[in-house]
């Protein structure tokens, strides 16, 4: 199988990868061997625990970007029990690197909203990577009057390397319906349930993240700028991206501790895509417990403390 | 070695001939000398290409306000280094050099004053400040300023000249466009108007959030606006961009910009509007 693998979990995808060989040939009544597998098996378990314990921000981004990691549909169908999916913008066209639509959570109907990746080069080709034009933009604005219209919450899943700088985007608005999407978002009177789940890069995660609880898995980033183009703008050379990582501050237990988050949702050792399932369902139940906490707010409160919320985000001197 | 002399006091001369102690200026864009008591007077638009020069926050205040005064808001808010950030340089660093280059402590001017006898707040992002870039403090002075504008049941202009959101504070930088739009809303709900006055350059925090949220936006003629920045654009699409692109030209012609005013009519422009839009409340 062409699995892909990251630098540093390679180890420990190797030693697994020898264990189940071993279990395979084994036929349980060999001890030795079943001993060995044993021993292979502690291993491996501390080995996870070394790797995983201790990641670098850098080594967070890079499993962020994991091609297996699970992507906004993933959680939606491991999530919620249907979802009608709502296409266009009713201004210019469908943009594929934002899915919309209608679901239900946990017997509650709900909207929802989430950039989405590519599995493949054909489907991100379609998708363009994950990073929206104004069209997606605007068809997530759409779905959030949608939502405000009917009292439904909004679920949102954030997983962007930013919004796509091109001559369309720009010609189109793209700072426009960034912007526009905040002042709405900031006033919609309904709960709003945000959760960044791989990566998170400036505007064009923003653009779909403002809300009243901010859930962050364990490994994801977000963070005003890429590492990538923090380092080309400040170090002058892209190869300095772990640096820049590293300087911005961008993973769940930094945005904790400046207040930017409410939740960090532990992945599996080892990261998301090693189990969807175990993830996905961790997820939920934090989205259901902040849900639980803020649906019974009146809607000029919940506005009220949004906004508060956001007002108190920053460092000054007086 | 005689010929390299020569030409060496041949460039002396001749920058000698072109700024004699400051009191003549070269037009950056078509090379005229223009002397610089008309300059100043043509609000640093030159006279024969009406190419504009990029002016800070008091010259803005210059040629805005009433009398060029402004009863500034929170002067003194200063950034702090949240997130001890050093890339090549400490940002602890730069902020010092800023504020010692410039005489101001933020790269944004916030105030109360007077624009053709009307009452309103009026907020100045500054270039020369660490680009304009918007940090913790632009943010708050912004959001300060809105809800002064509320309380006062007075209009908001915000002038912006600014590369984006400040790299150095990372996402505190960027949780200030949600918070500069989210008092935007409050000003509308209150029914008060704001006018957004795009200058050279505006780009992507800020033009992603409060500089395109004008019940009116206004720009001044060839200035750069744009979420992306051009070399990023260039980077990603692998190709060069068209003339005129991201101008303020071309953002009038797809439709997000709603007039394009020369600087030296900016102030009679804002007052009409202002009047077409709003009655004033004893
Ligand atoms: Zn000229």
């Amino acid at each position: 199988m062409n699995e892909f693998v990251l630098d540093f979990e390679r180890p420990l995808i190797e030693l697994e990868k020898k264990i189940q060989d071993m279990k395979d040939f084994s036929s349980g009544e060999d001890i030795e061997l079943s001993q060995e597998i044993k021993r292979l098996e502690k291993r491996a378990e501390k080995l996870r625990a070394e790797i995983f314990a201790n990641l670098t921000p850098w080594q967070r981004v890079r499993l962020a970007r994991h091609p297996k990691r699970p992507y906004t549909l993933d959680y939606i169908r491991l999530i919620m029990e249907e979802f009608v999916e709502l296409h266009g913008d009713r201004r210019y066209a469908d943009d594929r690197a934002i899915v919309a639509g209608l679901a239900k959570l946990a017997g509650r109907p709900v909207v929802v909203v989430g950039h989405q990746k590519g599995r493949d080069t054909k489907e991100n080709l379609r998708r363009n990577f994950g990073m929206a034009h104004p069209e997606g933009y605007r068809k997530a604005l759409r779905l959030f009057r949608l939502a405000a219209k009917f009292h439904r919450p909004v679920i949102v899943f954030i997983d962007t390397m930013g919004a796509y700088p091109g001559i369309g985007a720009e010609e189109r608005g793209q700072a426009e319906a960034i912007a526009t999407n905040l002042k709405v978002m900031s006033h919609l009177p309904v709960p709003i349930i945000v959760s960044i789940i791989g990566e998170g890069a400036s505007g064009g995660a923003l653009g779909i993240g403002v809300g009243d609880r901010i859930l962050m898995l364990e490994n994801a980033w977000y963070s005003v700028i890429s590492p990538e183009g923090c380092a080309a703008i400040l170090w002058r050379d892209r190869a300095k991206a772990p640096q820049a990582a590293e300087a911005l501050k961008l993973t769940a237990q930094d945005l904790m501790k400046l207040g930017i988050i409410d939740v960090i949702v532990p992945e599996p050792l080892g990261g998301a895509h090693r189990d969807f399932k175990a993830v996905a369902q961790v997820l939920k139940g934090k989205i259901l417990e902040s849900l639980e906490e803020i649906s019974s707010i009146p809607p000029e409160r919940l506005v009220a403390q949004r906004i508060n919320k956001f007002a108190r985000m920053g460092s000054i001197v007086e | 070695m005689e010929w390299f002399q020569k030409v060496k006091r041949g460039l002396k001369i001749q920058k000698k001939k072109d700024i004699p102690d400051g009191l003549w200026i070269k037009c950056e864009s078509c090379g005229e000398i223009i002397y610089k008591n008309e300059l100043e007077r043509n609000c640093w638009v030159c006279s024969k290409c009406q190419y504009h020069f990029r002016i800070n926050s008091a010259q803005y205040v210059q040629v805005l306000m009433d009398d060029g005064q402004l009863m500034e808001l929170d002067p003194d808010l200063t950034s702090t280094d949240p997130l001890k950030f050093k890339d090549t340089k400490k940002y602890s660093d730069r902020i010092k050099a800023a504020v010692q280059k410039n005489k101001m402590k933020a790269a944004v001017r916030v105030g109360a004053g007077k624009i053709a006898g009307r009452p309103l707040v009026a907020a100045f992002l500054d270039f020369s400040f660490l680009g304009g870039s918007m940090g913790s403090v632009v943010g708050e002075k912004i959001a300060r300023g809105i809800r002064h504008a509320i309380e006062k049941r007075c209009p908001i202009v915000i002038l912006s000249s600014s590369g984006g959101a400040r790299m150095q504070e990372g996402i505190l930088s960027l949780m200030q466009m949600a918070k500069t739009a989210a008092f935007l809303g409050q000003l509308s709900d209150a029914g008060l108007p704001y006018i957004s006055i795009l200058t050279h350059p505006t780009t992507g925090g800020v033009s992603a959030s409060f500089a395109m949220l004008g019940d009116v936006n206004i720009a001044e003629p060839g200035a750069l606006i744009g979420f992306a920045g051009p070399r990023v654009i260039e980077q990603t699409i692998g190709q060069e961009l068209p003339e005129g692109f991201q101008r303020t030209e071309f953002l009038m012609e797809h439709g997000f910009v709603d007039i394009i005013v020369p600087r030296s009519e900016l102030k009679e422009k804002i007052a009409t509007l202002l009047e077409f839009l709003w009655d004033e409340q004893a």
